[in-house]
């Protein structure tokens, strides 16, 4: 039974994702992806992960696609033509592909994925463990993201306001 | 589960969802009956049904109470021509009235109604599905909702549904925030050392059977209120729909039974929302603050009444008469304020809800860690 529904779930996410990049339409694209991650929190749900399921609508399906479809709506944004073919983005694509399928074949073949599942049964089915353990063992980690993200941040700042040093001040 | 436990939940979530329409249809009634109290005017009294409205006094009584006036509405909604213009993206159009119905009707399942003792002395509680994470499940589905209105604003592709699924976007994500920021201190209260962790709802009414969260954590409901009005796109923050500069906003292409589904969608989540008002602030089916009436009923010899069908009724009478008079704030205050201009919309939203939300954070993260430690 949970066999069944995880294959019509990853099959949902994947079509959808594929339907994302696919499509000239850009509302369409926002729309695909939402189907995409509404399936990987199924998938989330049947690792009985709620959790982290919720916190997927939540934060992705609910809100971060939301923004997307304020600046796709805001830019009238159209399909336009098609990308001029570069040898570059041919190159890029190998090299990310490349070093994708690299790292999970690393991944799957490590001894840390062959390990059981932590000893102690209470982690993961509290969320109060959960959160424990976020801020205690894993808290490097979790900073680490957190600086990424702020890197991002600053990066789109500085980005989308293109400061220049002739001028005071950022110019739009 | 074999299946005639199958068939018993289906059978309940049927029975869940024909009571939320009908507190849907007449939640419009409400509305109408109040606006006119307000306005000094006299609302629906016409609409009867022949064979009831013979009857002497009951029936013109319930006549004049507009007590009928749901069935025309609904009818009026199902016979009038569906039309669909010509210069619509199709599917995103039919889709969008659906969104705005499921999400409401998805949370109410994990919504709990009451709590009771059986014969045997356990705790009974009368919900769908008693999810772990229950808040954050309602919460969640509920922010698929605002897809709705930024679909169908987007498929009418004409200027004020337009402009209404614009607003709409960036309005429901702005309040979202400080509305997750209002429930935290509840959660660190019952998470507290010592209490295992839960996100569930049933958990947070447990808590309260004493003193409600309203009276402990008066600022969180404050701020938690406000953001719900602008979740649910009530006046005074109906922003995507202001109908004197946006025509309906959203909805304006839309007729019929489409429109329909709008208008009770948006009393669906309304309804959602005075659940989740009575339940995380108002002490759910607790009747009274202060003390805990179970164990004074115990005290007294009165045990029976928290026990079996009574104890059921009970707590589900007490939910119910919160929850129809939050509906009745709901509509109180949209007859009462009026709308606020959009950029004060944005302005409440990030410059005071959202500093008052994490400042009222981190008040109440001090003062239970001092509860905790000195108490």
């Amino acid at each position: 039974m949970s066999d069944a529904f995880f294959y019509i779930f990853a099959t949902l996410t994947l079509a959808s994702a594929i339907l994302v990049v696919a499509n000239r339409n850009a509302v369409n694209s926002a729309v695909f992806m939402i189907v995409s991650f509404l399936g990987m929190a199924s998938l989330f749900v049947l690792l009985e992960a709620y959790f982290l399921a919720v916190i997927q609508v939540l934060v992705y399906a609910g809100a971060v696609i939301v923004l997307f479809l304020f600046i796709i709506m805001l830019l009238d944004v159209k399909g336009g033509d098609r990308q001029k073919f570069r040898p570059v983005t041919a190159i890029a694509t190998l090299a990310a592909a490349a070093l994708l399928f690299t790292g999970v074949g690393v991944l799957y073949q490590a001894p840390s994925l062959a390990v059981a599942p932590p000893a102690d049964p209470g982690v993961g089915a509290s969320l109060k463990d959960f959160g424990a353990l976020l801020f205690t063992r894993y808290l490097l980690p979790m900073q680490v993201t957190g600086f990424l993200l702020l890197i991002a941040m600053i990066g789109v700042i500085v980005l989308s306001k293109r400061f220049d040093a002739s001028k005071q001040g950022p110019t739009a | 589960m074999d299946w005639l436990d199958l068939l018993i939940r289906v059978a309940l979530g049927l029975v869940v969802i024909s009571v939320v329409m009908g507190v849907c249809m007449y939640s419009v009634l409400a509305e109408r009956k109040v606006s006119a109290w307000i306005q000094g005017r006299v609302g629906p009294n016409r609409t009867s049904l022949p064979i009831i409205a013979a009857i002497p006094v009951v029936g013109r009584f319930l006549t004049r109470l507009g007590i009928f006036q749901p069935l025309a509405d609904g009818g009026k909604f199902l016979f009038k021509e569906d039309v669909i213009p010509a210069h619509v993206n199709k599917i995103y159009f039919v889709l969008a009235p659906i969104i705005a119905f499921v999400p409401a009707l998805v949370t109410i399942s994990v919504v709990p109604f009451g709590q009771y003792f059986d014969a045997a002395g356990a705790v009974k509680t009368l919900i769908l599905a008693n999810v772990d994470v229950g808040l954050l499940f309602i919460f969640a589905f509920a922010s698929l909702g605002v897809y709705a209105l930024v679909l169908s604003g987007w498929a009418s592709n004409s200027k004020y549904p337009f402009l209404g699924g614009v607003r709409a976007s960036a309005q429901l994500v702005s309040y979202e925030l400080a509305m997750g920021l209002a429930v935290l201190p509840v959660f660190i209260w019952i998470n507290g050392p010592g209490a295992s962790g839960s996100l569930s709802l049933v958990r947070i009414v447990e808590a309260q059977h004493n003193w409600w969260f309203v009276l402990t954590q008066p600022l969180s409901a404050l701020v938690f209120v406000i953001a719900l009005f602008a979740e649910t796109n009530r006046l005074p923050f109906d922003m995507p729909e202001s109908e004197t500069d946006l025509v309906g906003g959203y909805h304006t292409e839309y007729s019929s039974f489409k429109f329909g589904f709008f208008f009770v969608g948006e009393y669906a989540n309304m309804t959602v929302g005075a659940c989740v008002i009575t339940l995380v602030f108002f002490g759910g089916w607790h009747p009274l603050p202060g003390f805990d009436w179970i164990e004074v009923a115990g005290m007294t010899g009165w045990a029976w009444l928290a026990t079996g069908i009574p104890g059921a009724l009970i707590a589900f009478a007490t939910f119910a008469a919160k929850v129809v008079f939050f509906l009745f704030f709901f509509i109180w205050v949209r007859w009462t304020v009026p709308r606020f201009r959009y950029d004060q919309v944005m302005s409440i939203g990030w410059r005071r809800l959202l500093p008052l939300a994490i400042a009222n954070l981190i008040v109440c993260a001090l003062g239970i860690a001092a509860i905790d430690r000195f108490l």
